[in-house]
């Protein structure tokens, strides 16, 4: 096994984040089942590896755009996971004021410039973030987080094809986990792989396992260094899975149970907890004390959230300029 | 000190004092470099400012709409020509799901000083895909701006106002009057937007009329004075926020009103403007039932008497004014 280049304490830092991601979206599901939170989510449990690989390689001060599968990025960027879960159930101290909801979480403080309703909708929105790095000269990266659905939309194309030609410094991130809702990758394109379509733009393609948050984190830093030295974009796709349906309204038809249980085989914090034990970076019980640490914070996030207020229908139309 | 300038180059005015005001004003657009844009507003731009700020761009209206919003959230002020108001369909998504709800969406926490320029309507041949009038679809959603200057010195004005606002501002051009001329100040100055305007002041009749209508009304109204007939124009400017109050203060005054734009009639700026009067006192002041003279009911057509019988002419002004006179 090929020795881990960071260092034990940020491998550690990085289980826990995943930790708490599974956590929070474990819990999220829970509350969805005891129906204290309405509307729908998008849950990313099995691809925590993602959202800690990629921005375990950014600054503080570089951006990502993310997805409706976005809870993942969001903690993974750093955010607070009292105001994330106070966004999840709508609250006036979530990120957004409750207004946004899981869909459309953003910390913009933090350089996460909002998750996106809309299969593709911030890949365009990656380009000008892109040009303002560059004509601001800050040495600043952006990462745009899509999944395999964006990149049969035209925004995918328009998008990288600009960001080729001006160099801009944004990592493209495909996030293939299968399926676009219900639609097969296979079926969707012809081309095996999403980073195959990186030539039709100039730029660096790499596919890496996405359920390895090591193969990640050395993939993205590549990518994102080459951009903040000026060398343009590239297109990082992670092959993972998610393990949930698409949404809480997805009866799971067009997969197999043992289809699930293969890829859960692979499981991205198993996997790394496994090569920390085995380079005796960890052991179970200080796994098991990192476990119980990020489902406490999930739980003080939830007590948060709960005893914050509702929005005050009078603000209705607060930050309505038009 | 004022002097004589056409629409385009107060425009291209207003984005150069805007340029020079401000470093993180950046111009977007498809051919406005060396090409100068379509219809030449950003001419000699590229030289002044290079090319780093005024940015040719591919034909990729998704990409360079998103590439304009995702500047703005970040500490541009970019203004992005898109090259004929009907390519806009090709922006719609990062428009109106985007950059109108960003703000909104995020709580407040984020803005975007961001303009789209665009040339609206018809009359010069261009035919159904690249004469549409639409902005009424844009001033159907909360969290766009929607401006539409009539003359040179408004458009100045108008432009340096959108520049400098915090959020998303659709600024309609009208071909036609790109080659208008008037008295411009030479100096920056700011019209505020969701200000209209009165363009002449009236007793009998109240013409509402919108971007290149306004010129029409004008002409209208001088025709029907050597007939006796005071019509007063008053031009909204801004349609999103619309200056509902002074239009309502013209109709209480002449109680009786003529509602003119360019786009299709139905459900245009001229419906919501009508239904406003309804919904207010001025309704009481009415003598005669309000009129809109809006576009036909058809896709612009080619050929040059089609053409000009799908959108309201002067002839159609006076017609209509006599209408509610009569009436």
């Amino acid at each position: 096994m090929k020795a881990l280049s960071l260092s034990a304490e940020r491998l550690r830092a990085m289980l826990s984040t995943m930790l708490l991601i599974r956590a929070f979206e474990e819990k999220a599901e829970e509350l969805y089942g005891l129906g204290r939170v309405h509307g729908t989510m998008h849950l990313s449990i099995g691809q925590e590896a993602v959202a800690v690989g990629v921005c375990e390689a950014l600054r503080p001060d570089d951006y990502i755009l993310s997805t409706h599968r976005g809870h993942g990025h969001c903690l993974a960027k750093g955010a607070d996971v009292r105001r994330v879960m106070a966004e999840f159930l709508g609250k006036e101290t979530g990120y957004c004021r409750g207004r946004g909801g899981s869909m459309h979480i953003a910390d913009v403080e933090g350089g996460n410039l909002g998750a996106n309703g809309i299969v593709g909708g911030g890949l365009p929105i990656a380009t000008g973030v892109g040009l303002s790095i560059q004509i601001r000269g800050t040495q600043q990266v952006c990462v745009a987080f899509f999944g395999d659905g964006a990149a049969n939309e035209g925004a995918f194309h328009e998008s990288l094809n600009l960001a080729s030609i001006w160099d801009l410094p944004v990592v493209f991130v495909c996030e293939n986990n299968q399926y676009a809702m219900s639609m097969p990758v296979h079926r969707a394109m012809r081309v095996e792989r999403v980073a195959d379509r990186a030539c039709a733009y100039g730029i660096p393609g790499r596919t890496v396992d996405g359920m390895d948050v090591f193969a990640v984190f050395e993939a993205a830093q590549e990518a994102v260094e080459r951009a903040r030295a000026g060398g343009g974009p590239s297109l990082l796709e992670c092959v993972t899975y998610r393990y949930r349906g698409h949404s809480k309204s997805d009866r799971q038809r067009y997969r197999t149970r043992e289809e699930v249980e293969r890829w859960r085989a692979r499981d991205p914090i198993e996997r790394l907890r496994g090569r920390l034990e085995a380079q005796g970076l960890l052991d179970p019980e200080a796994y098991e004390a990192l476990a119980a640490a990020a489902r406490e914070r999930v739980e003080d996030a939830v007590r948060f959230a709960e005893a914050s207020p509702e929005p005050d229908p009078a603000t209705l139309l607060e930050d309505v300029y038009a | 000190m004022s002097r004589e300038l056409s629409y385009a180059e107060a425009i291209r005015e207003a984005l150069r004092q805007a340029m020079e005001a401000d470093p993180a004003v950046v111009l977007l657009g498809e051919d406005i470099g060396v090409y100068g844009g379509a219809f030449g507003v950003t001419d000699g731009l590229l030289e002044l400012f290079g090319p780093e700020r005024v940015r040719d761009t591919p034909i990729s209206e998704a990409a360079i709409t998103g590439c304009a919003i995702g500047a703005a959230l970040t500490g541009l002020r970019p203004v992005l020509e898109v090259q004929f108001m009907d390519f806009i369909t090709l922006c719609m998504e990062q428009l109106v799901l985007q950059a109108a709800k960003i703000r909104y969406m995020f709580g407040g926490k984020a803005q975007l000083p961001m303009v789209v320029r665009t040339p609206a309507g018809a009359g010069t041949g261009a035919a159904a895909q690249h004469s549409g009038s639409l902005e009424g679809w844009f001033v159907h959603v909360p969290g766009l701006k929607v401006v539409a200057p009539s003359t040179p010195a408004d458009a100045k004005g108008l432009l340096l106002a959108s520049i400098r606002d915090p959020n998303p501002v659709i600024f309609v051009e009208h071909k036609l009057l790109y080659r208008t001329r008037g008295d411009v100040p030479e100096e920056p100055y700011e019209i505020p937007l969701g200000q209209a305007d009165v363009k002449r002041a009236g007793t009998d009749v109240t013409v509402v009329a919108t971007s290149g209508m306004v010129p029409r009304a004008m002409a209208a109204a001088e025709r029907l004075a050597g007939e006796g007939v005071s019509v007063e124009v008053v031009d909204p400017r801004t349609l999103r926020p619309l200056d509902t109050e002074t239009i309502l203060r013209s109709v209480r005054k002449t109680g009786r009103v003529v509602i003119v734009y360019e786009a299709v009639k139905t459900l245009g700026i001229g419906a919501e403007i009508a239904a406003r009067i309804a919904e207010s006192d001025a309704l009481y002041h009415l003598q005669a039932p309000v009129v809109r003279v809006g576009g036909a009911e058809c896709p612009i057509p080619y050929n040059r008497g089609l053409e000009r019988a799908a959108v309201p002419q002067e002839e159609d002004v006076v017609r209509a004014v006599r209408e509610v006179l009569a009436a």
